[in-house]
């Protein structure tokens, strides 16, 4: 049993079964840093989590890529301890270290048992890589030829390039849309990185998350372990914002793949924004909703035109992309495109049926459980309620909105924000005969 | 030896929780069903393996497995087309399915009050599906774009089609389990229903339930849902195997690509039986050595101190209903070739062999197992995939904590012992990618094709 679970009778329509979500503790420590515990004695283990406001999307022109060099490098040396040292030391003691890193956040996560000999072993290393990286410039020559190679690579597959040419076009000059170059890394120098890291990491700016085996009180020292000496308050936190219209663009990339990797879309909407759920629930019918979505329905299960077809809005502190992909073989591109674009056509225009929005409400409400049933689960929503400060509630909420959204407001939210005549199109591997416009 | 001591309680503490959770029952027509207790979340998850994975199939028709997984969820005399993943999208779920070499699998994850739901399902597809032509001719052209995604346009995935084809000579490990294309092209509606009424019945396959449910009202659901389904006679497996390779095989293949790619793979035994064997666990202990965190042997010579490679990684599995690889692979740094990469990767071999693993190394990729053992129990769904796996493979999920025991066990005499055996070039298969640049754009780095010895 998942224990300290607060069980909150939430009477979901048809399902009427009563939910219980985690019970959330939040507090200041004295670094500054917000933290997020859920206490858990289930299973002997305890994670952590520690984000910072030092994604992608806070670096600045002419030094694109440092923000994902410097995370990256967290965890290749720190105070005393080589890369070596600290795989090492984590591997000893089957502790496991992880990150993550987008447009917005970067952080560092760490599973580990939760027995009192593994555990400090383990937070001590994570400690160090969080608050003294040393960015050795050995590591970061080698890193930044091994980081070039890569970018060499996704040049060359058809994936990469319609992803590159996609943020690009949706995004603009917008930070959410830069793309690393090989020119950017090479310039890349120890000192950017210390200075990113010392603007960026700081203490009054982290999200500790901790789920798992562990009391408050212990929960309060390891937080503030964490963070207590993490540069002082640096840069704002604040991503600039995105530019919501954009004029409409296609373009047809050629290569010699035999299939076109085909994405469409647009600025879509930000994670605070009060046309969230509605975009939410109504993207589930349009496309994110496995097997019974529109697109999936009129692309592969009536014509077997694509195996994956799927939209979906990434929330992010401003408007991340709305964004439809699929693949085809080439010969039907053009036909498989013209669908996707008639299908979101007329669900703009026509909205979703109340039969449309039942199923969709009874899936997210119905499934709401398996959102919760793990540890790894719930710390990654403690990060994300933590970083994007949603309310403590959201967990609890979650159903709740989901059952308000109404069909009016699904059709009402995708008007205002999914314009289908001021789109961004790219074909990778498009149609012979019509290639090469780049 | 304090970690020693410190591991083995841990393992103690494990195996017994493991077994006092997990509960199995034949049925009267012989479907297994086997029910692992979780309690931590009001969740629950059916998995329904079928033993008849692509390495079943015959030549002309590879892909046939995989392709009835797609026609499982074309509709059946009751429930038509579409109806299956709309009834259990309207239950809150999550479902799908996977094939692989040795296995097809089914399954559908929910709030623990929906298992009766999902078992009326999947027992009714078990025997009543329908084969419609025109639903047919519609999922082979998905199937085939699934493969083009996959395969034909992902140079790795390409060559290491092609290393399987080439390692496996006689096993049908030789054929992809998504197909060839032209079996694809060739492939009919009776062909996927023959192999439905061959393979699709109770007494090929083990129902795995985990989560917050008592074993025994699921078995009185099973019985209910499954019990009356009609025991099938099932036809002879011919034993299958792969003779001695008589000296090392190399592959070369051509894709649009910027860096080249190399792996190497040695035939390796699997387990058969979790009790007496020894040699696949001292090669998952020889792999945690080699690659099992990123000071690891291979990373820390290759791509941090000699800088040859980009990247390098080691793969073995010793749970299979056939015969194993060991591989290894890697990218060569820019400057630097698959040759290279080679090179150094046989220097790693040889001094293993020559010098073997110390107790630091052997005890570090323990140390990952056992905690390993705890972290996994933070997934039911992951759970529910070990007790198919190991039943689909001839084992058992009773062989968990013995083969959590006999991993423990493994020396570093037996580590070196089985290295010196398995490392030997008549074993031997060396597969490189050698990358083609696109029409437009000049190639970067020549020095980086293929090497040819």
């Amino acid at each position: 049993m998942l224990t300290k679970f607060v069980s909150i009778a939430v009477l979901l329509g048809a399902a009427g079964v009563a939910l219980a979500t985690p019970q959330i503790q939040h507090w200041q420590a004295p670094s500054g840093a917000r933290v997020y515990f859920v206490e858990d004695h289930g299973l002997p283990m305890l994670d952590v989590a520690v984000n910072f406001p030092a994604g992608g999307g806070f670096d600045t022109a002419g030094k694109v890529g440092v923000a994902q060099v410097a995370f990256g490098m967290l965890d290749l040396g720190a105070q005393d301890l080589s890369e070596d040292d600290i795989a090492r030391r984590l591997a000893d003691i089957g502790a496991q270290m992880g990150g993550n890193f987008d447009s917005d956040r970067a952080g560092l996560s760490l599973r580990t048992l939760s027995k009192a000999e593994e555990r400090d072993a383990a937070l001590d290393i994570l400690a160090r890589c969080l608050q003294q990286p040393l960015f050795p410039e050995a590591v970061l020559a080698r890193e930044k030829a091994r980081l070039i190679a890569a970018l060499k690579e996704a040049e060359t597959q058809p994936e990469s390039i319609a992803d590159k040419a996609f943020g690009k076009a949706v995004f603009g000059a917008h930070p959410y849309g830069w793309h690393t170059e090989v020119a950017d890394v090479e310039k890349i120098q120890r000192a950017d990185l210390e200075g990113f890291y010392r603007t960026h990491y700081a203490a009054s700016r982290a999200v500790v998350a901790l789920m798992g085996d562990i009391s408050r009180a212990q929960a309060e020292a390891i937080a503030q372990r964490l963070t207590a000496n993490l540069p002082a308050a640096g840069a704002g936190t604040q991503i600039a914002p995105v530019l919501i219209r954009i004029d409409p663009s296609e373009q047809r990339i050629a290569h010699p793949a035999s299939q076109s990797h085909i994405l469409i879309g647009t600025p879509g909407v930000a994670r605070n924004d009060e046309d969230y759920f509605p975009l939410y629930v109504g993207n589930y019918i349009l496309g994110g909703g496995g097997f019974v979505s529109r697109l999936m329905n009129e692309v592969r299960e009536k014509r077997g035109l694509a195996y994956s077809v799927y939209s979906y809005f990434m929330p992010m502190q401003q408007p991340g992309a709305f964004q439809i992909g699929l693949q085809t073989k080439k010969e039907q591109a053009d036909e498989a495109l013209r669908l996707v674009r008639q299908t979101l056509r007329t669900f703009v225009d026509q909205g979703v049926t109340e039969k449309e929005l039942r199923a969709a409400k009874q899936n997210i409400v119905g499934g709401f459980p398996l959102r919760i049933d793990s540890n790894k689960k719930i710390i990654d929503y403690l990060s994300v309620i933590g970083y994007y400060e949603l309310p403590l509630t959201y967990l609890d909420d979650f159903t709740v909105r989901v059952e308000q959204v109404t069909t009016r407001q699904v059709r009402d939210a995708f008007k205002r924000r999914i314009d289908p005549d001021a789109l961004a199109t790219v074909i990778v591997g498009a149609p012979d005969g019509m290639a090469g416009k780049e | 030896m304090r970690i020693q001591i410190i591991v083995i309680a841990l393992l103690l503490q494990i195996s017994s929780v493991a077994q006092a959770e997990v509960y199995e029952k034949t049925l009267g027509n012989g479907l297994r069903v086997i029910v692992k207790e979780d309690h931590r979340a009001p969740v629950v998850v059916q998995q329904v393996w079928y033993r008849a994975g692509s390495m079943d199939e015959r030549t002309g028709v590879t892909g046939v497995a995989h392709v009835l997984e797609h026609m499982m969820f074309k509709g059946t005399t009751d429930v038509p087309v579409g109806q299956f993943s709309k009834i259990i999208a309207a239950a809150g779920g999550r479902e799908n399915a996977f094939t692989s070499y040795d296995h097809t699998a089914y399954f559908q994850q929910m709030h623990k009050s929906k298992l009766a739901l999902a078992m009326k399902l999947e027992s009714d597809r078990m025997h009543n599906l329908q084969m419609a032509k025109k639903e047919f001719a519609k999922e082979i052209k998905v199937v085939m774009e699934e493969r083009r995604w996959r395969t034909d346009d992902e140079p790795r995935s390409l060559m290491y089609e092609k290393l399987m084809a080439a390692a496996y000579q006689e096993h049908p490990y030789h054929n992809p389990i998504i197909g060839w294309m032209t079996d694809l092209q060739n492939m009919t509606d009776a062909d996927a229903l023959d192999w439905y009424k061959t393979w699709y019945a109770p007494n090929n396959a083990t129902l795995v339930v985990a989560g917050d449910v008592k074993a025994g009202s699921v078995f009185a659901l099973a019985q209910k849902y499954y019990g009356s389904i009609p025991e099938v006679k099932l036809p002879e497996r011919k034993a299958v195997g792969e003779s001695a390779q008589l000296g090392i095989k190399r592959i070369v293949v051509k894709a649009p690509a910027e860096l080249p790619y190399l792996a190497m793979a040695w035939h390796a035994p699997t387990l058969r039986d979790a009790e007496k064997d020894w040699k696949p666990y001292a090669l998952e202990v020889l792999a945690g050595v080699l690659d099992g965190n990123s000071s690891a042997r291979l990373n820390k010579a290759l791509v941090r101190e000699q800088q040859v490679a980009m990247d390098v990684g080691t793969g073995y599995d010793s749970v299979a209903r056939g015969p194993g690889l060991f591989m290894l692979e890697g990218t060569p740094r820019e400057g630097k070739t698959v040759g290279d990469v080679e090179a150094a990767l046989r220097e790693q071999l040889m001094l293993l062999v020559r010098d073997g693993v110390n107790a630091e190394e052997l005890q570090r990729v323990k140390a990952q197992v056992m905690a390993g053992e705890v972290y996994k129990r933070d997934s039911v769904f992951y759970q529910a995939m070990q007790i198919g796996q190991l039943e689909s493979a001839g084992l058992s999920y009773k062989a968990v904590p013995v083969m959590l025991q006999k991993l423990q066990a493994v020396t570093a005499q037996q580590v070196q012992e089985v290295a010196r055996e398995i490392f030997n070039d008549d074993r031997l298969t060396v597969a490189t990618l050698d990358p083609q640049p696109l029409p437009d754009k000049p190639k970067h780095n020549p020095a980086g094709a293929a090497h040819a010895h």
